[in-house]
């Protein structure tokens, strides 16, 4: 009698545990599963592989979303952050990085807002010289000084005050592969949102 | 035993309440309790002072953006996800462990099997906790939010959880009671969930948007299966335990389980209101959500009717107190998220610090202190120690409560406001950042308040292992005991 009783008792435990596993997971999972990439998004390179690696590694992720709300939700179309983002968008994302906090804008489509190359190193450098008042921390670590640019390298444009004296400050590959990132981060190619998921787009509001 | 005259009373009229017959058994129990339960609390103790200053130097951060600003080990996205996982894999995960094992062998009345298992298991979590914690810090975070710890730490720790699962699943089998009480389903079920979620999670499984549906099912399952059993498994426990009256009533409890179990293991994908997933999927996930008051509301009437004519008790019992409090934030915190999880609010407050309020009103206000409660009660009892200095339980009580109030209500405000902003386009980015300076400060302000008051915590629970500090012959009580009989 006890011992069917705890026999009854975990298998109920087990049933609810696979139940939302196989409900939440498994089923949108297998049902994403027979999407294919549009012909537009490209595959990373490895050098914007690599960006993404330092993306993760900084922990950017914890202050920037890479998902784009659909119109009537929320004001990511009125801040022209992008068409709303969909499955698709995502195949070849690894670990995904869709986010949950907006301390800092979205970035799913950077690439396209902000193209400067050289306005992200020095915003990565230290945001406050291109967006005063920002509360995005610095990354010097990204950067090197020395005496003079060598052959192919090019020196950050700093005020004196942070410039280092009788130095430069240029980029590491490890920054530029950041930026290479960022850059990449541009999904503004059209989408049948009808064909990339169902019912995303459907019964959005 | 030389106790004065009305605490005997007291005790007494406590004792008969609870219908322990051998008082002997109980402590012979708690003795085969004692080390692992110290090993795991000592642990955990050590995790939160960690875990609060990581959380503490991240919080401040944002408030001074530049300051230890030129160093990739602390800047501000690695110490955050070592602060979140300090805190609950670490402190919330070894002191409830500590718990859980000292209330098997309570309420399966036999001693605790295998304890060498359990020494093995510490051992391996703190390595798992230190391995991890460093490897985020020197960057090979794993990248997904809850799942930062990468392979080998991770595995680790899988292996610590299951030697743990198998000591408590020995001890439970040659439990010498009929009667399997509320606290232990909790208990039994988390240890079957955890080590099957944490395992599935690491396992790299899926891709993609299918990676962010297994991400947050993970992340609220943790929630699901692991850090709430924990607190309710204390709750249930010494709320009638201090109170000295059974649970109101088994049937509630029952009903509470099992809704429990049916719809919280299909709230994750709250977490992605809005983001580009099939809608029905995320849907359901906010059905369950506002199904959770069912359960949720089980709970608080039961505990409430327990309680019910003898709350006063809180002012004379540090254990009671704590736990009250982590009851009654259990209550609030889950009406809370219900409600959260509607596409209206989450509009609002999905991508804000309006949520780390929640978090920290679920993972804080509730099972921290419930399991700061639960402490108080285990350690005299396994250490053969009093704590020495009532007054100091008074203010870390007070360090505590304050600062979760102050830092639940800075973000809950300030997040709102940033919310309403960032869906106000005409708004300029920046000007949501600038508008919630004050209370990111103000919850920096919450949050040392919090770790001064883990830092008195900490000292007392050394004093205790220690055996230091004025000797005392009786359960602290905040009152004398007149006035506790009285009522
Ligand atoms: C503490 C939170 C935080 C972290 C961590 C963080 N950022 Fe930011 N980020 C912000 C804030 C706030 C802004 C808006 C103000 C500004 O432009 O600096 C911002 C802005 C940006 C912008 C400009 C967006 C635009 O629309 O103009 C980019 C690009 C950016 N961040 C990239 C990154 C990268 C890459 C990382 C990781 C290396 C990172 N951020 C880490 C908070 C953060
Ligand atoms: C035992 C106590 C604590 C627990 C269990 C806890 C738990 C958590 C959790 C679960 C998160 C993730 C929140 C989310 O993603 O929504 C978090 C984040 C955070 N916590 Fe704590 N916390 C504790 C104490 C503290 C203290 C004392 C501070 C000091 C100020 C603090 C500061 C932070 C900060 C700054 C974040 C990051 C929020 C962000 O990303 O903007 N926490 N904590």
């Amino acid at each position: 009698m006890m011992f069917i009783r705890s026999f009854v008792f975990f298998l109920g435990v087990l049933a609810a545990f696979a139940l939302g596993w196989i409900g939440i997971v498994g089923v949108p999972d297998m049902m994403l599963a027979r999407i294919e990439a549009p012909p537009e998004l490209k595959r990373y390179t490895a050098e914007q592989l690599y960006g993404r690696s330092i993306y993760v590694r900084e922990g950017c992720l914890y202050c920037h979303s890479q998902q784009v709300r659909p119109e009537g939700f929320g004001a990511d179309q009125a801040r022209f952050w992008g068409r709303p983002s969909v499955p698709a968008d995502y195949l070849y994302d690894k670990p995904h990085l869709l986010g949950t906090m907006r301390t800092g804008p979205d970035l799913f489509n950077i690439g396209a807002r902000q193209t400067s190359e050289e306005w992200h190193l020095l915003h990565l450098y230290n945001p406050r010289l291109v967006t005063k008042g920002s509360i995005m921390p610095p990354h010097p670590w990204l950067f090197e000084e020395k005496p003079t640019a060598g052959p192919g390298e090019e020196a950050l444009v700093l005020p004196d005050s942070l410039a280092p004296a009788r130095k430069v400050v240029v980029p590491t590959a490890e920054a530029k592969a950041l930026v290479a990132y960022l850059l990449s981060l541009n999904h503004t190619y059209p989408v049948s949102q009808g064909a990339a998921s169902d019912d995303t787009a459907k019964t959005r509001r | 035993m030389s106790r004065p005259p009305a605490e005997r009373q007291v005790s007494r009229t406590i004792a008969a309440d609870q219908r322990l017959s051998d008082e002997l058994t109980r402590i012979g129990i708690d003795d085969s309790a004692a080390s692992p339960t110290v090993l795991f609390l000592a642990s955990g103790v050590a995790w939160l002072l960690i875990g609060s200053l990581m959380g503490l130097i991240a919080s401040v951060k944002l408030d001074l953006p530049d300051w230890l600003g030129g160093a990739g080990p602390i800047t501000f996205g690695r110490l955050r996800p070592v602060h979140l996982n300090a805190v609950t894999y670490g402190w919330i995960s070894l002191a409830g462990s500590g718990m859980i094992v000292w209330l098997m062998g309570r309420l399966c009345r036999t001693h605790i099997r295998w304890t060498a298992l359990l020494f093995l298991s510490a051992i391996l979590w703190n390595i798992g906790l230190f391995l991890g914690s460093a490897l985020v810090i020197l960057g090979y975070s794993g990248g997904m939010e809850w799942l930062e710890f990468p392979l080998p730490a991770a595995a680790v720790i899988a292996l610590a959880f299951i030697l743990f699962a198998l000591s408590m699943f020995r001890t439970f089998a040659a439990r010498q009671v009929e009667h399997v009480y509320v606290s232990l389903w909790y208990i039994l079920a988390s240890l079957t969930w955890f080590p099957l979620l944490y395992v599935i999670a690491n396992a790299g499984l899926y891709q993609g948007v299918g990676e962010a549906a297994m991400n947050w099912w993970y992340g609220h399952n943790a929630i699901t299966v692991w850090f709430t059993p924990i607190g309710l498994a204390g709750a249930y426990y010494f709320i009638p335990k201090v109170i000295g009256r059974p649970i109101y009533s088994y049937y509630l409890g029952l009903l509470g389980f099992w809704s429990f179990a049916l719809f919280y293991n299909w709230n994750g994908l709250h977490h992605l209101v809005g983001g580009p997933l099939p809608t029905w999927a995320i849907s359901v996930s906010i059905v369950a959500s506002l199904m959770m008051f069912v359960p949720v509301l089980a709970v608080a009437v039961n505990h409430h009717m327990t309680a019910l004519g003898h709350l006063s008790m809180i002012r004379y019992s540090p254990t009671l107190r704590f736990v009250v409090f982590g009851a009654m934030s259990y209550t609030a915190t889950s009406f809370q998220g219900s409600l959260e999880a509607t596409r209206s609010v989450q509009e609002v407050a999905h991508f804000t610090h309006y949520t780390v309020g929640h978090a920290h009103l679920g993972m804080y206000a509730f099972v921290t202190m419930v399991l700061f409660g639960a402490v108080y009660y285990i350690m005299p009892r396994i250490a053969k120690w009093e704590w020495p200095y009532p007054n100091l339980i008074k203010v870390h009580f007070w360090l505590s409560a304050a600062g979760i109030a102050i830092y639940f209500l800075s973000l809950t405000l300030g997040g709102w406001l940033q919310g309403l902003a960032m869906n106000t386009p005409s708004i300029p980015f920046i000007d949501t950042v600038n508008l919630t300076k004050p209370y990111l400060w103000g919850r920096a302000v919450g949050g040392t308040l919090m770790t001064i008051g883990h830092c008195v915590f900490a000292y007392h629970f050394l004093l205790v292992i220690h055996r230091a500090g004025p000797k005392r012959f009786a359960p602290v009580w905040f009152r004398k005991a007149e006035e506790v009989a009285a009522p």
